[in-house]
């Protein structure tokens, strides 16, 4: 892990996060360079949608740093975030014109939805539904993707489109954090976050708010 | 060396954050609480007696007016409760002290208890004055709005299962509900004067009470504030054991 | 932003229901006023820019819980909030959004229903231009309550517990306007407080909507 020479895209240290006020994650710290995918496993529960959340920046970190550029992450949740009375080209162009990019056909390629283009969202299968959803990464024009199990409801060739797409985006300098169980085929690093896992004893911060840690 | 030392140990007994760590807060509040009822209950009492019973009767309204007693200073805490509400909301916004959060919700219900009890006194005490329950009287309708505000502020917390999230929310809506609060008192007044010219059905009586009156009140005036300042660290007290024992319980669960 | 705003109103008119159902309610309430009180005729007459304030608030507080529900229910709340766009400017663009499709909306039926309850012909114009410099306030003031409830099971009767108290002070100095102007006599007053109320609320209260939005989401 001698790359620190090379402009890391995220550095995350020392992470501690927390959900409903208890800690669960502890001391995680990883560096995210371009070209490199990081995919984060752990068993249910440990926290990967919490990491993913924080490093979104919806969430506040209990403790460690996260360094990464202003505007630098799309972060893809569960949910689709797709409004079903918009048809697939309007729901992208929307999300095209938040990121302040124009392009979307790039995208509906990526991701086979160039026939699909007026069909109105809420017509869509589930499965179509998470490409569209996961087309909104092209659009948006951000280096780092940050996933939360992107591959739910996806069939075997759409998970191969989606793995082309990672792996465009990530010979484009971009880089990618992926929650994920199945194996993707994109080259990349796996974190397996379980020794992470805080115990009853780790993750206190000690001194002010003692008492209600 | 001996500079630094002297430094630190001038400005560490100084500063009153030392009683935002909710364990030194206990420890206060153990030995200030015994103090506190007894002189509340001893300024009520007294006070109460003082005025019901040593005081002549008013040669306009009779003994109705020894209501005052229990009404002006329960009002006096409605209002007051809001704003140390507002204040530790401030302070839980800004400094992020969970011990003033959980005070302002530990104010909250006595703050709505004492607006109930100025409005309902306020009731008893109208009926004979001005022949009715209620009248749309400016401070009456104020009274009645700041009810509301404590009610939703209230409700607000029940709502919310996450505490940092609910200290939060709670706080925001303290904040801009004290703006509308205010707001509402001046359009009440306002749309009162509207209503009736000369505002006929005035509460301003404390402007004249005579002395022999005014001890008394002063005396029940401070048995409130004593009264509100033990229910507060009470309850701040009961909020604090709570939360211990949900994170205590939340912890115990995960140790599996 | 642009973005947005176009996308929320083509929701709104495709979805249906969001101008249609604030203005029926408006409506409804209208209507019913003369059942509950009696037909007379000069006694609706005064009462009625109260009534047309009253319901025009009814009708914003039924359409409020909409307004983020959906987007939080389908996760856009969160990808916004993720977004290049400020999210105070998120807020405004929903209250500027819900304003549209039920402010204006009443704003404009509001002449017609005055008709209905003998309003005065020189009171129209004042009940006009009373809902139309009170409803934006009503729409981010319910922007706000909305952001508080956000992703609550039962958020909807909490919502109007919570708005209600705050819409007290443009209620009071809105319906006041329309009713001293029906009566010919001076506004200005009331007049000033409402604008001013109107453009405090615009000013300061995405701020406050955002920060509360934040802490729902996380």
């Amino acid at each position: 892990m001698k790359q620190e020479t090379m402009d890391t895209l995220l550095s995350v240290h020392e992470l501690s996060v927390a959900r409903g006020g208890l800690s669960i994650l502890c001391d995680v710290s990883f560096d995210l360079f371009p070209g490199q995918a990081l995919v984060l496993r752990g068993r249910n529960g440990i926290g990967k949608t919490t990491l993913l959340r924080c490093l979104a920046g919806l969430q506040p970190v209990l403790n460690g740093t996260i360094d990464v550029g202003a505007d630098a992450i799309a972060y893809a949740s569960h949910a689709d975030g797709i409004k079903s009375m918009l048809s697939v080209a309007e729901n992208l162009r929307f999300w095209a014109q938040v990121f302040g990019t124009t392009d979307i056909e790039t995208a509906l390629v990526a991701f086979d939805l160039v026939a699909l283009r007026d069909r109105m969202a809420g017509t869509l299968s589930a499965g179509q539904k998470r490409r569209l959803s996961l087309a909104r990464l092209v659009v948006s024009g951000r280096p780092i993707w940050a996933l939360d199990e992107p591959t739910v409801s996806l069939d075997q060739a759409s998970c191969l489109l989606f793995a082309q797409a990672v792996q465009t985006h990530l010979d484009a300098a971009g880089a990618a954090i992926i929650a994920t169980h199945i194996d993707l085929g994109v080259n990349g690093q796996v974190l397996q976050l379980d020794p992470y896992a805080a115990t009853s004893n780790t993750g206190v911060p000690s001194g002010f708010d003692e008492a209600f840690l | 060396m001996l500079e630094q030392k002297q430094k630190e140990s001038t400005k560490k007994p100084m500063s009153i954050w030392e009683y935002a760590n909710p364990t030194k807060f206990l420890r206060l509040s153990a030995r200030l609480l015994p103090v506190l009822w007894i002189c509340a209950a001893t300024f009520i009492v007294g006070g109460l007696i003082w005025g019901f019973f040593f005081t002549p009767d008013d040669y306009r309204q009779g003994s109705t007016v020894k209501i005052i007693y229990l009404h002006v200073p329960s009002a006096l805490m409605a209002i007051n409760a809001w704003f140390m509400m507002l204040v530790s909301s401030l302070v839980w916004v800004v400094r992020r002290h969970h011990v003033s959060a959980l005070a302002a919700k530990a104010a909250a219900p006595v703050g709505l208890v004492m607006t109930l009890i100025a409005l309902l006194t306020g009731a008893i005490w109208g009926q004979p004055m001005w022949g009715t329950w209620w009248a749309w009287d400016p401070r009456l309708t104020s009274f009645l709005v700041l009810f509301l505000f404590y009610v939703g502020y209230i409700a607000l917390w029940q709502a919310v299962d996450d505490s940092d999230a609910a200290a939060d929310l709670t706080s925001i809506l303290c904040l801009v509900g004290s703006v509308f609060a205010v707001l509402s008192r001046y359009a009440v007044n306002f749309w009162n004067q509207g209503l009736h010219q000369g505002a006929s059905l005035s509460l301003d009586k404390e402007k004249n009470v005579a002395d022999v009156f005014a001890y008394p009140l002063y005396m029940c005036m401070a048995g409130f504030i004593l009264l509100f300042l033990a229910l507060v660290f009470y309850r701040t007290g009961t909020e604090i054991r709570l939360r211990r024992i949900a994170a205590l319980i939340a912890r115990e669960r995960r140790v599996i | 932003m642009r973005a947005l705003l176009i996308r929320d109103l083509r929701l709104a008119m495709r979805a249906g229901g969001g101008f249609g159902l604030g203005l029926a309610f408006f409506l409804i309430v209208v209507v019913l006023v003369p059942f509950a009180v009696g037909p007379d005729t000069s006694a609706l007459a005064v009462i009625a820019p109260g009534i047309l304030w009253l319901g025009a608030l009814l009708s914003c507080l039924l359409s409020l819980d909409r307004i983020l529900a959906l987007d939080w229910e389908d996760g856009s709340l969160d990808l916004l909030a993720t977004s290049p766009l400020p999210l105070e400017a998120v807020m405004g663009v929903k209250a500027v959004v819900h304003w549209l499709t039920t402010g204006v909306p009443l704003v404009l039926a509001a002449p017609v229903l005055g008709i209905l309850l003998n309003l005065p012909s020189q009171g129209i114009i004042w009940i006009m231009l009373s809902l139309g410099l009170g409803t934006p306030a009503l729409s981010i003031i319910g922007v706000f309550g909305a952001a508080l409830t956000v992703g609550f099971k039962r958020g909807g009767l909490l919502l109007s517990l919570l708005v209600m108290p705050l819409y007290v002070p443009t209620l009071i100095f809105g319906a006041e306007v329309a009713r001293r102007g029906s009566q010919g006599m001076a506004v200005e007053t009331p007049f000033v407080m409402l604008a001013g109320i109107t453009a405090g609320s615009l000013a300061l209260m995405p701020i406050a909507c955002a920060a509360v939005v934040r802490v729902n989401l996380r």
